[in-house]
């Protein structure tokens, strides 16, 4: 299939000026300024094709909203070399840009001061589309985001989840084939995020929409995304599905016992010591946490071996969770690979 | 086309929200007319006329620039830079549509809402209260309303520039107040051109100003007569061509060095 995007070497540095200080120094600052550069995003390639959900994810800082202002064709790259829906972002901007939808999070792309419909209206103007196109499709998202009973109500006077999603349905009144969404979910509480979870996979199913999507809340990426890049410092450190990311990391397991009479840590590991397990207190006395590798032997094993000396009244083996091993990739700053 | 009346339309329908606010800006604008009468009134004396215009002609001048004022005048200039400075550049470049066009757009919604809801009640009253004379000729009128078209589109492109230059000052609010007072006093919104001693009326013959407020009040007041009329309104024309290079000349340079701020 075709690649909707596809990014080499792409890099953006940023000049920020310092200031000296004191009166001497602005009057120097008039004919030489100190000035460092940031590289937010360092020499990274990838492409995405046709019909893909991708995550984007990084720490704060790590280039995300950089990078999406570069596809996007807001900012000039420093170098490299970007096209997007066959079109180079920045040179071909106005013709490019309606072939794209974009929702940042944080800011607002409706006019403040007027009623959603109005926005709307002058959205439809702007990207030419036909009436019925218009009527057909747009009924549709408004019914699915349920923003109904909000089109006449000017933009200041919604709420956060009531703005976003008209954001949400705005980015689409030309149903562009390929969206970029940043932070779209930022503040958002759980019934809304799951509806416009909802959403993004039915217009994804429907018309093939290739999303790119960046949050900091990782069970949108479980929902929707099969395929994650992760960015730290400007440079990708992963690219590849999510759940390969999973099994590379995942690679204990965490058994936790929930004992009817009371047990101690000695006794645990004197219990367990053929095998190599990390023990630790859960909730309460009566909980314990063993954590192994994940190896079928040693789990039955140390299942085996607990429950054969030590009553007991539950008993859960637990994965570790995405959100942990993001946090462990975070912490070391690199991905192994399997 | 479709999408650049519909700008104006939603530019129309956002000051029409915030309509109150107009009422206090007529009184204003009555107030300084009526203060520049009186300071003319006790210029003039006994004379009949100064520098080839009437006292009445004088009035109606005075009248005339303030109300061309309100259509020629909007705020694109800081709302440029505001759009720059909080990030909101960004949204703009989304958009399948020329940035400087579009603000021109909404300039131009300003500019005949205020004509309306303002100029047009507003010389109302002060034609009520000042012996103030308006033409009856159909064709001052038309030449006068190309001309203030004209006003617009110069006093525009300089708001333009303006606010273009926060690209690259960030901070230009001051340069935005200075050009401002520049307008006012070398347009001859407070002062007619033909005032200004010899050499300075040579130095603004050369400016773009003169285009903004002199022009069409001359027009209005009959001041300029047969030739005199054509030279202006090609003076006018000139220059709202002239000041597209300086426009985009400058675009295209700060869309190179655009930095939005904020995530
Ligand atoms: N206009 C700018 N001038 C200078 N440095 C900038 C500018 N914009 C961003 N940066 C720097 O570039 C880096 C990447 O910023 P970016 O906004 O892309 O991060 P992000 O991944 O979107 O983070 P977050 O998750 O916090 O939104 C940061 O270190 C930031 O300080
Ligand atoms: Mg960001």
């Amino acid at each position: 299939m075709q690649n909707i995007i596809d990014v080499q070497g792409l890099k953006k540095e940023f000049k920020s000026f310092s200031s000296r200080s004191g009166l001497k120094g602005a009057f120097r600052d008039l004919f030489t300024r100190n000035y460092t550069i940031k590289t937010a995003v360092d020499d990274i390639s990838f492409t995405i094709k046709k019909g893909e959900m991708v995550g984007y994810i990084g720490e704060n800082g790590a280039g995300k909203s950089t990078s999406i202002k570069m596809l996007t064709g807001i900012l000039t790259p420093t170098d490299g070399k970007i096209v997007v829906n066959g079109m180079n972002p920045h040179k071909e901007r106005e013709k490019f840009v309606k072939t794209i939808g974009v929702v940042f999070g944080q800011r607002s792309q409706l006019w403040w001061d007027i009623a959603v419909q109005e926005s709307f209206r002058l959205l439809k103007k702007i990207y030419n589309v036909p009436d019925q196109q218009y009527e057909e499709h747009m009924k549709d998202v408004i019914e699915t985001l349920d923003i109904g009973p909000l089109l006449d109500k000017p933009v200041r006077k919604l709420s956060l989840g009531q703005r976003m999603r008209c954001e949400l349905a705005a980015a689409l009144i030309h149903n562009p084939p390929l969206l970029f969404l940043d932070e779209p979910t930022i503040g958002l509480d759980v019934l809304v995020k799951l509806r416009i979870r909802e959403f993004l996979k039915r217009i994804n199913e429907k018309y093939g929409t290739t999303i790119l999507l960046t949050t900091h809340d990782l069970s949108d990426i479980e929902a929707l995304c099969e395929r994650v890049v992760m960015l730290d410092e400007g440079k990708i450190i992963y690219d590849g599905p999510l759940k390969e990311l999973r099994e590379n990391w995942a690679e204990g397991k965490q058994i936790q016992f929930q004992f009817s009479e009371e047990a101690t840590l000695e006794e645990l590991q004197h219990l367990t010591q053929e095998h190599l397990v990390v023990w630790e207190k859960g909730e309460s006395d009566l909980v314990w946490v063993a954590s192994v590798e994940a190896d079928e032997t040693v789990i039955s094993g140390v299942i085996g071996k607990v429950t054969a000396a030590k009553k007991i009244a539950d008993l859960k083996i637990l994965e570790i969770s995405t959100e942990e091993i993001i946090r462990n990739i975070y912490v070391e700053g690199a991905v192994r690979h399997g | 086309m479709g999408k650049y009346i519909e700008m104006i339309r939603i530019r129309f329908l956002m000051m029409l929200a915030y309509r109150t606010n107009y009422y206090s800006g007529i009184l204003i604008y009555s107030i300084n007319i009526g203060a520049y009468y009186f300071l003319w009134s006790a210029i003039y004396g006994g004379k009949e006329n100064i520098q080839g215009l009437s006292i009445t002609q004088m009035t109606t001048y005075i009248a005339v620039a303030w109300m061309a004022r309100a259509f020629y005048f909007n705020n694109i200039d800081r709302e440029i830079a505001m759009e720059i400075k909080e990030g909101k550049v960004a949204v703009e470049m989304v958009r399948p549509y020329p940035y400087l066009n579009m603000k021109m757009m909404q300039g131009l919604g300003e500019g005949i809402f205020r004509l309306l809801f303002f100029s047009v009640p507003g010389m109302i009253i002060v034609a009520l209260v000042f012996p103030i004379e308006l033409s009856t000729n159909a064709s001052t009128w038309l030449l006068f309303f190309l001309s203030i078209t004209f006003s617009f589109i110069i006093n525009t492109q300089i708001n333009l520039l303006a606010g273009i230059a926060t690209f690259f000052l960030f901070n230009n609010d001051g340069l935005i107040r200075a050009k401002r007072v520049v307008i006012d006093l070398f347009s001859g919104l407070i002062l007619p051109l033909s005032f200004y001693p010899m050499w300075a009326q040579n130095v603004m013959s050369y400016l773009p100003f003169q285009g903004i407020s002199y022009i069409p009040s001359m027009i209005f007041t009959e001041g300029f007569k047969g030739s005199q009329i054509y030279e202006a309104l090609l003076n006018q024309a000139i220059w709202s061509l002239l000041l597209i290079i300086p426009v985009y000349g400058l675009w295209i340079l700060a869309k190179r060095q655009l930095v939005v701020q904020g995530g």
